[in-house]
């Protein structure tokens, strides 16, 4: 894992003191709200429905025990037990006061956690493949980019002040895990003609209010010029983003305006300026320091197991329940090695929640078991990276002891919802209530295998946290008059098919939609060519028409 | 015309307060509701100097029905804290669920209820 150094270690420290002088100010009068709103926000902290809020980064969704533990503690003393992780791989807390923060950022810093670059209008903390440096499929890992990017981006003086938010996401593999196509900017690892490794670099992917799938503005970066490249992009938006409306500030507004020809064009201009000053070159040996920091444990030479399948996967392991080899174990880039999705998602529980009990015996398993990792997926669930095949059986015994084993990865229960009009001061709808109650409905494990892949997102408002335009079926909470509604979308994709949603039409109300969403699913059921073929397969082949008039309570017409 | 309530945060933890008789409350049931909107707007102005004091922040009004029940979802979710069931974790659900948060400790800045 990556480690601070001196710089790091005295930057974080010096934002704490900070900003416990600036909450100071703040409740002596010193400071306005206005003048203090956008230091807190600058800090993770926000004031919601309820209370304030804490946003603390997990960047590039890597734990160790310690930060877990750490995060545990946090929720113990300063919060209520629990903490939130979400679709930016981060973990909110919902309930701290204000004058706790400045000890809370305090307790982080000393696990080389912070709040920075959490909020605002700056360059967000980086998201990755929740499999980096484990999966199967992949170039490399993709975090030591997404720390040089880190390390490039914050306090950039050119970025201090972007016409709004910007996220970055990265990934290694062939296998797109970490959405990279609805971010302002990505980064794919990928190798050229040539078997050189390089970076295909999206932009202009977002979501909210106006969707866009993003486009590559380069096939292949060398190594050495990403920062280059990146600058360069990031001036054109600098430059030329709506800062006049807050509407259509954010890149994919201008990177549609300007269309892919354009874009590549005006970024190839600053591109050549700035690789020619030389000075944004990545050195080789500063690369090589920093993968180092994200070297892979010493794998041990493990056997191959002759009862595996053709994707070297366990079939059958005694002691292991067969459901959750089939949907949380997946393959690994080390003989005898897999890696486990940690579901967050029990049914009837709140997506994404984890308490502070879990999370110090998560950190437990990780020591008794010699893992130095934990990963938090943008889908709201935990990732042990690097698990060795012959401890599954008492890693899962454990996890199932803890209420951690729930059997359902990317399974129509293993659903996206942002925290909503439950906590959210700008939600129209509730969230987490509907994914409860579809969750319920969908509770028989036969049935969710039947269904087989299955993603539902649901967002509590336009902003789209929980990633709505990208789900299978995308749920999006609407205000009439006071009074929730819901919209069904169908046929969105977060990985590298990605696409955005259709409206089905009218919306539901609260205690419609999950009945909608049944229906929806038996039409699926009906229409498929076979359990191969995925819901979303189906919904491409078919279009929305079938769909829509079952929906709305019709019967499948006779011509499908 | 609508009925009216009146609404802020306290600064120093964020806690959801209601305005009564020139001072707040805690609670949704405790609070005053403004039948005429002079009165209503003349609450408001009158907790502009709790806001001055730097004791609560974010003050706005919201509209009742008769009964004194919120007219929307979100003052309805608001006066009664989060309305997410979770038997397995979570513990905040509503205001009368128990909060293991220690009070916050009386100073010279807290707002007096
Ligand atoms: S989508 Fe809307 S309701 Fe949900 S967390 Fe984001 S801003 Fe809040």
């Amino acid at each position: 894992m990556y480690r601070y150094d001196e710089f790091d270690a005295r930057f974080v420290a010096e934002r704490v003191e900070q900003f416990r002088g600036q909450v100071a100010r703040r409740l002596t009068g010193e400071l306005t709200e206005d003048q203090f709103k956008p230091l807190r926000l600058m800090n993770g902290l926000y004031l919601q429905l309820h209370a304030y809020m804490l946003r603390v980064a997990v960047p590039y969704g890597t734990l160790s025990p310690k930060q877990l533990r750490m995060l545990a503690h946090v929720a113990r003393k300063y919060d209520k037990g629990y903490g939130h992780f979400t679709t930016r791989q981060n973990i909110q807390f919902n309930w701290p006061r204000l004058v706790d923060v400045p000890d809370i950022l305090a307790d982080l810093a000393t696990v080389e956690m912070h709040a920075i670059q959490t909020s605002g209008n700056c360059i967000r903390n980086v998201t990755a493949d929740h499999f980096a440096g484990a999966a199967a499929d992949e170039i490399e890992d993709p975090r030591p980019i997404a720390e040089i990017i880190r390390q490039w981006s914050s306090l950039h003086p050119e970025f201090s002040f972007l016409p709004r938010k910007f996220k970055i996401a990265v990934s290694g593999a062939a296998h797109d895990r970490a959405a990279l196509k609805f971010h302002d900017m990505a980064v794919e690892i990928v190798r050229n003609g040539a078997g050189e490794t390089g970076y295909r670099v999206y932009v202009g992917g977002g979501m909210g209010r106006t969707p866009y799938v993003g486009y590559v503005v380069s096939d292949f970066v060398a190594k050495p010029d990403i920062l280059s490249f990146l600058e360069a992009v990031m001036r054109v938006y600098n430059e030329q983003g709506r800062r006049d409306n807050l509407f259509k500030a954010r890149i994919k507004i201008l990177a549609n305006a300007l269309g892919a020809d354009e874009m590549r064009r005006q970024v190839a201009v600053e591109f050549e300026e700035i690789r020619t000053s030389g000075t944004l070159t990545v050195p080789a040996e500063e690369l090589a320091r920093i993968d180092a920091y994200f070297a892979p444990p010493e794998f041990e030479d493990l056997p191959d197991d002759p009862a595996d399948g053709a994707d070297g996967m366990p079939r059958d392991i005694p002691g292991v329940d067969p459901d959750f080899l089939a949907t949380n174990v997946h393959p690994h880039r080390a003989k005898g090695y897999c890696i486990v999705t940690i579901s967050l998602k029990p049914i009837g529980g709140v997506p994404g929640d984890a308490t502070a009990e879990q999370m110090d015996a998560l950190a437990d398993l990780m020591d008794e078991h010699g893992m130095a990792e934990i990963r938090v997926s943008h889908e709201q669930n935990l990732v042990l990276p690097h698990v060795r095949r012959k401890d599954l059986p008492a890693i899962h015994a454990r996890l199932t002891e803890l209420g951690l084993a729930t059997p359902n990865a990317g399974l129509i229960t293993d659903i996206i919802a942002c925290p909503g009009l439950d906590y959210c001061d700008l939600a129209n709808a509730r969230s987490i209530p509907i994914a409860q109650k579809i969750a319920e409905r969908f509770a028989d494990l036969d049935r969710q295998h039947h269904i087989g892949e299955l993603k539902i997102k649901i967002s509590g408002c336009i902003n789209a946290c929980g990633h709505h335009h990208a789900g299978h079926i995308g749920i999006l909470g609407v205000d009439k008059k006071g009074v929730e509604f819901y919209q069904l979308q169908l046929g969105g994709s977060g990985a590298e098919d990605a696409s955005i949603g259709e409206i089905l039409g009218p919306g539901f109300g609260k205690d419609e939609i999950a009945d909608a969403v049944e229906r929806v699913v038996e039409a699926y059921l009906t229409l498929r060519q076979g359990p191969d073929e995925r819901f979303l397969d189906t919904y491409r082949r078919v279009g929305i028409v079938p769909f829509k008039n079952v929906a709305y309570g019709q019967d499948l017409h006779a011509a499908y | 015309m609508a009925r009216q309530m009146l609404t802020a945060n306290r600064l120093r933890d964020g806690a959801v307060l209601y305005w009564r008789g020139g001072g707040w409350v805690e609670t949704l049931a405790e609070g005053e509701v403004h039948a005429d909107p002079a009165a209503a707007d003349a609450a408001l102005a009158a907790a502009q100097s709790f806001v001055a004091r730097n004791e609560v922040v974010g003050t706005y009004l919201f509209d009742v029905q008769p009964d004194g029940t919120p007219v929307k979802e979100r003052e309805i979710i608001r006066a009664r804290g989060p309305s997410v069931r979770d038997p397995i974790l979570r513990k905040d659900g509503g205001k009368q669920a128990a909060a293991p948060v220690p009070p916050v400790p009386e100073d010279p800045y807290n707002v007096s209820i």
